[in-house]
């Protein structure tokens, strides 16, 4: 199946919703990574809405990307909890380690608070990190 | 066989539960999955036979098993961080097992959905008025009030949807319930549907919080039949932090950018596709049950202080020793919550600040600890509760750093629809940098003859601060929603009582 084909099947998949962009969107964002502007056009067509009007919504949201990005993620939270808990010293030795191998990407609160610095990899979760840990996770990713 | 209860809530998942449950099923014991009791400092904590033992580590099987760890609290029940408590909404945390109909129905689950289907909309929504139970959210608005604005909307199709983006720092009360005890939110969810006559309703959840989300839709698929033909659904955020505005959040789940609505009209009257909407926080619904049971309303009118009643689930986070939930009625002070439960910071140093309620929140001075729990007392201190979120910081934390900080989240997190919020933050970002560096002098550009209108000259940091305190009220007065309009607050606490940071 093409990617276009794959796509419309998605957007089809959800037709009994009332708004279905943002359920759309996420299924793509999954599967391909990222929604980028020939994914944007087909769900604009099957949606009957303009581009702009696909574009708009895609680029708001810091879920969705335009490109995909084939590393590994951590999400590393820097809310206000968090830095009073110490993840902004963990931030240098992280980045160290990651290099340009992993991606570190600050998140604002993974409901954490009380255990922090908190990280996310996916859908597991990382609580009381310290350097140390930060770093091995990274090592790991 | 031995019986351990071990949570398996996102936070207990992140602070290593399933190794250490893993562990227990290896030595030949039975694992119960249970909520979390709240005591975050403690997890993993495993309970067996009503006795705590926490926090655990795999390692720590066999001396539990033999009687012999020295991670036994005793009795949890016992244990004062819970029995300081008053739990009504989290009154089934670390008791019962979220996705099961039967601990649901044994611990008084439905028997308030039962009682309602033989009552008329309006008798509903006057109970509701009379528990004066308050929105969770932020704003405290009156939820019976805002139910009854619904009601009487006219209209064939009407919707209840639920603010589940809880994406304040400081704040896991919505998590936890969606994640302990979902069966409680689905029905005050069908509650509120049937007392203003909604068919559809909808649960707006972070993408932050994938544990909860999978369990919602778990609970959604048991529970279909209970509820019918009232029918929820399960809509998942983007990472727009915005969205916890109702109107963003309304627009988000059309599927549109997450931007503000300008209000009128009220979403009451017109909100999801137009049509009249109750929404409200997770911790508002999930009081609902509790409050439609018989004496339920009063019970929760005879709780707290003053026009703040009842119960509010406080989250003590950030650098505190005992951090959790904590349930308690309105009234309480910082100090008690501070020190006398939470046990002082986690880092044995001196408090210097904390915030409550969110990013939004003002930052308070230890010389403001005995301020009462209470809407309108913070109100009058130029603060507020929000979501119920207090963040402990220790002597190490910059309040100058903090206050730019609040700006560059504003920055990042504008929608961009009011220029105050979008364009102010960024202004703020700039000053406050200019202010604890010192000033500066006119840049090349700002030199040049033909800038008429550039200042030339440095300003002295007395001006800055006057420049920074009209931003403030800018963007408080000007702004369309909360993000840009309580910016300000953590912005002008941090410079009020800590002006050395700001040098
Ligand atoms: S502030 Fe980091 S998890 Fe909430």
């Amino acid at each position: 199946m093409t990617r276009a084909a794959r796509i419309v099947e998605i957007c089809v998949s959800h037709r009994g919703r009332e708004g279905p962009l943002l359920p759309i969107l996420h299924d793509i964002q999954r599967e391909f990574g990222c929604v980028d502007a020939e994914a944007e056009r087909v769900i604009a067509h099957e949606l009957n809405l303009s581009r702009a009007e696909v574009h708009g919504v895609v680029s708001f949201y810091h879920d969705f990307s335009a490109e995909p990005d084939p590393r590994p993620c951590i999400e590393l939270c820097r809310a206000e909890a968090c830095q009073a808990r110490g993840a902004e010293e963990l931030i240098a030795s992280a980045e160290a380690a990651a290099g340009e191998r992993v991606r570190l990407k600050s998140v604002y609160c993974l409901g954490l608070c009380s255990v922090g610095p908190a990280a996310r990899i996916g859908d597991r979760l990382h609580a009381r990190l310290d350097a140390a840990a930060l770093v091995k996770l990274v090592q790991s990713a | 066989m031995t019986v351990v209860r071990i949570s398996d809530d996102a936070l207990a998942l992140a602070c290593g539960a399933d190794a250490v449950a893993a562990a227990f099923v290896a030595a030949g014991c039975m694992v119960e999955r249970v909520s979390s009791w709240g005591m975050h400092w403690l997890e993993p904590l495993a309970e067996i036979d009503g006795i705590g033992f926490g926090p655990l580590i795999s390692g720590d099987v066999g001396a539990v098993l033999a009687g012999t760890s020295d991670k036994r609290i005793g009795a949890i029940a016992d244990h004062p961080f819970i029995k300081r408590q008053q739990r009504l909404t989290f009154a089934r945390a670390g008791k019962t097992r979220p996705l099961s109909l039967d601990d649901y129905a044994a611990t008084g689950g439905w028997s308030a959905l039962k009682r309602v289907k033989s009552m008329a909309s309006s008798e509903i929504v006057a109970e509701v008025t009379h528990s004066g139970l308050r929105g969770r959210g932020g704003a405290g608005f009156p939820a019976g009030i805002k139910c009854r604005t619904v009601l009487e909307a006219p209209g064939p199709r009407k919707y209840v949807v639920c603010n589940a983006d809880e994406g304040d720092s400081g704040t896991f009360a919505d998590r936890m319930l969606m994640e302990g005890d979902p069966f409680q939110l689905l029905e005050g969810m069908a509650i509120a549907a049937q007392a203003v006559g909604a068919r559809q309703g909808y649960i707006y959840v972070r993408s932050e919080y994938p544990h909860a989300i999978s369990k919602l839709n778990a609970a959604i698929e048991l529970v279909r039949e209970h509820i019918a033909p009232f029918r929820i659904e399960v809509r998942v955020g983007a990472g727009a932090y915005v969205c916890g505005e109702e109107t963003a959040l309304l627009n988000s789940i059309e599927g549109k950018r997450g931007e503000v609505r300008a209000k009128p009209p009220l979403p009451a009257l017109e909100g999801l596709f137009g049509c009249p909407t109750v929404v409200h926080n997770v911790l508002t619904l999930a009081a609902i049950p509790h409050i439609m049971v018989p004496g339920g309303a009063s019970l929760y009118d005879s709780l707290g202080i003053d026009r703040s009643k009842g119960t509010m689930p406080i989250q003590l986070a950030g650098n505190i020793r005992h951090g959790g939930l904590f349930e308690t009625a309105f009234g309480i002070s910082l100090n008690e919550l501070i020190h006398d439960i939470g046990g002082g910071t986690a880092s044995g140093r001196p408090v210097k600040a904390v915030q409550v309620g969110g990013p939004l929140g003002a930052y308070i001075h230890p010389s403001q600890f005995d301020l009462p729990f209470d809407y309108e007392a913070y109100a009058g201190a130029d603060a507020l509760i929000g979501h119920g979120g207090v963040v402990v910081f220790d002597d190490q934390a910059n309040m100058g750093a903090l206050a730019r900080f609040a700006f560059q989240f504003c920055a990042a997190e504008s929608c961009g629809k009011c220029t105050p919020c979008r364009i102010g933050s960024t202004r703020g970002v700039e000053l406050i940098d200019r202010i604890r560096a010192g000033g500066r002098d006119a840049d090349p550009v700002e030199a040049l003859a033909q800038m008429h209108n550039a200042r030339k000259d440095r300003r002295s940091r007395a001006e800055d601060l006057q420049l920074l305190e009209d931003l403030c009220e800018t963007m408080q007065f000007g702004s369309l929603c909360a993000l840009g309009g309580f910016t300000p607050y953590p912005v002008r606490s941090a410079l009020k009582h800590w002006p050395e940071d700001f040098s």
